[in-house]
């Protein structure tokens, strides 16, 4: 596509999310102000993550676009299209084989590396936003590193629930410093933030960019006598068997009986390719053949 | 039956072939012209060029026809396409006590020099279908005047040589651009202008509509509301000096409030701006009364908590585009979050459950 320069943005524009990526990264957790520019997406859609990606993406790398854990999903089929026609990068379903992998509401279940980027969509980046409707105020919180607020909610929902009523976009704490929030991931990737790769996180429509870099202490938020917990459905995947893998709880009929496969769809399906078979697996080929 | 949500992809490719066709509607019914929209929904593409921040009335119209009339979808293509242009510089203020005036209007005086021009207003139509439009065929054949020369000064201006209305100080500072940088708070008065100019036409009047109810009244009156074309000039650095390279058609709107004084102003009239690309009155108007209620901290007036004086309110939520996307994002796929609060709210009521049948039984206990 000649009419738009490598991966759409301008150059003037990519070197400014750069800038602020960069900030990021030398302060983890910290939101930096970025003038995020208007996508030919929707505000909602990614506009973060797609100019961070954007702004990181070079001819040479690989790209995979993942939305609810799955490649095929509408949106990071746009997503992927996107960066096909306008950067003209390699795409991939695979995880080991990229190099920048774009995300919305799932860490893959395969171990990131040290030459791999991941790039979060974020909707809301700040952690204290329903607890403090005002910007002006929840910067001021992050600046005077006040997150009593945070901990009588998390309290507030153990005196009422008996749990932390938090399951997604649970917040964590960032080299002892920042509050943060994770994007809307299940709780469930909430440990895997302690990673090898470097961690980007755009907010397109609230203008923030931040970051973690590698192996950066990623700490979810809890109390001595409730520690956190990464929980998911308590079931082994009906397609590859994995128990150590995140779930998507599928409805098969009318009567509501259920199965429930790998959210991580690149991650079923290379276990389903080594030989690894779920309980209902064998009965879904037979009604497919 | 577990069915692979696979084929997102030609799902896509589907949806857009649908949406072509119902775009074009009836094949048996002629095709709306791009400059058919632009001459005869004329105020359709004003709004898009002012909202899309782009004063380019042929590509509005494209927008419009291409977003099948959804004003904020014509918008939000118009904002699209204005992120990817080249920016060369930029132009000189422009001059609007020079307007070329096709209506010019004031509710304070009865006359001023310049003189009341109606022009082609709704204002005093009767709202009655108007069913020969639908016969087609209407050529109006308008009677034409001579144009007036001379020029037709502010009217606030009158009011300020007597001192009575408060000066506004002029600045050479270059107004921030929020475009261009984030938007950081406090925003100074220019910064707040642009996001009003920009924000949502229906926001915008419901936010200055409810200053007039109460939330933080400010008795505005309509000192003058022009509209008509200005010249845009800029200066170029190789001639080193400024040469006029089009005109634009904009709206004015400048209000004259009542103001009792505070501690820190005397009695005077305040002002309320107001400036929209193309005839947009009622965006003008709002404007400017929004634009009022958010000077309270500069004039000294208490802050009433009323929605129109909150800045942070305003103008985080004037903007149709972030507000549709963020609001429309909630169909996309959430079943992963979704799957969390199950695994939840399964937990709870596990607990709630056996908490509720061990109170039952501890209750029984003590009865026995």
């Amino acid at each position: 596509m000649s009419d738009y320069n490598f991966a759409y943005l301008d150059e003037q524009t990519k070197r400014m999310i750069r800038r602020a990526i960069l900030k990021g990264l030398a302060i983890p957790g910290y939101q930096v102000p970025f003038a995020s520019r208007e996508m030919p997406m929707p505000y909602g859609w990614g506009t973060g993550g797609v100019q961070v990606s954007a702004a990181t993406l070079t001819p040479e790398d690989t790209l995979k676009v993942i939305d609810q854990g799955a490649d095929d999903t509408t949106n990071a089929v746009s997503i992927r299209k996107f960066f096909e026609k306008t950067a003209g990068v390699a795409t991939t379903e695979e995880t080991a084989q990229a190099s920048v992998i774009q995300t919305r509401h799932r860490i893959p279940e395969e171990a990131l590396r040290e030459d791999q980027i991941l790039v979060y969509q974020v909707p809301i980046p700040e952690p204290l936003r329903f607890l403090e409707p005002s910007e002006v105020e929840t910067r001021k919180m992050h600046s005077l590193e006040e997150y009593g607020l945070m901990h009588v909610k998390l309290y507030e929902d153990i005196a009422k629930h008996g749990a932390i009523a938090t399951s997604y976009a649970y917040p964590v704490k960032v080299e002892g410093r920042y509050v943060m929030d994770p994007s809307p991931i299940p709780k469930f990737d909430n440990p895997k933030m302690e990673m090898a790769a470097i961690q980007l996180f755009g907010a397109g429509r609230e203008q923030r960019i931040y970051a973690l870099p590698p192996y950066c202490q990623v700490v979810s938020l809890d109390f001595e006598d409730f520690p956190f917990e990464a929980s998911k459905a308590e079931h082994p995947c009906d397609m590859c068997g994995a128990e150590d893998s995140y779930l998507d709880e599928v409805i098969m009929d009318d009567a509501g009986s259920r199965m429930f496969v790998c959210s991580d769809t690149d991650y079923c399906a290379s276990r389903r390719a080594a030989g690894h078979v779920g309980a209902q697996a064998a009965a879904l080929e037979e009604t497919a053949a | 039956m577990y069915v692979a949500v696979k084929g997102g992809e030609r799902a896509i490719d589907n949806a857009h072939a649908w949406l072509a066709e119902e775009r074009r509607g009836d094949l048996n019914v002629a095709e709306l012209s791009v400059a058919q929209i632009r001459e005869q929904l004329a105020l359709a593409v004003n709004r898009v060029m002012a909202e899309g921040s782009l004063y380019d009335p042929d590509l509005a119209a494209l927008a419009i026809k291409q977003a099948r009339g959804d004003m904020i979808e014509a918008i939000f293509l118009i904002r699209a396409y204005r992120t990817t242009l080249p920016r060369f510089g930029v132009s000189l203020p422009v001059k609007t006590e020079d307007m070329a005036c096709d209506r010019r209007v004031s509710a304070t005086f009865k006359d001023a020099p310049g003189g009341q021009i109606l022009g082609p207003t709704f204002d005093y139509t009767h709202r009655l279908l108007d069913f020969a439009l639908a016969a087609e065929g209407e050529t109006p054949v308008v009677e034409r005047g001579e144009a007036r020369t001379e020029p037709t000064p502010h009217i606030t201006e009158f009011l300020n040589k007597e001192g009575l209305i408060q000066t506004e100080v002029a600045s050479e500072e270059t107004p921030g651009d929020l475009t261009r940088e984030p938007l950081e708070l406090p925003a100074n008065r220019p910064l707040r202008l642009q996001a009003l100019t920009r924000g949502d036409e229906g926001f915008v009047l419901s936010m200055a509509y409810s200053t007039q109810r109460g939330y933080a009244r400010n008795h505005a009156f309509v000192g003058e509301l022009r509209i008509g074309k200005v010249a845009v000039e800029m200066e170029i650095p190789e001639l080193g000096f400024a040469i006029e390279i089009g005109e634009i058609e904009l709206t004015e709107c400048e209000t004259v409030n009542q103001f009792q004084g505070s501690k820190t102003e005397p009695p005077q009239f305040t002002r309320g701006y107001g400036l929209v690309f193309g005839q947009s009155e009622r965006k003008s108007i709002s404007m400017a009364l929004v634009d009022r209620a958010l000077r309270w901290k500069e004039l000294g007036e208490d802050n009433l908590g009323a929605p129109a004086q909150d800045e942070e309110f305003v103008l985080y939520h004037s903007d149709n585009i972030q507000a549709t996307g963020f609001l429309e994002h909630i169909k996309l796929p959430h079943y992963v979050d979704f799957q969390s609060e199950l695994e939840l709210i399964r937990k709870l009521r596990r607990e709630a459950a056996e908490n509720l049948a061990a109170g039952e039984t501890s209750v029984q206990e003590a009865a026995e």
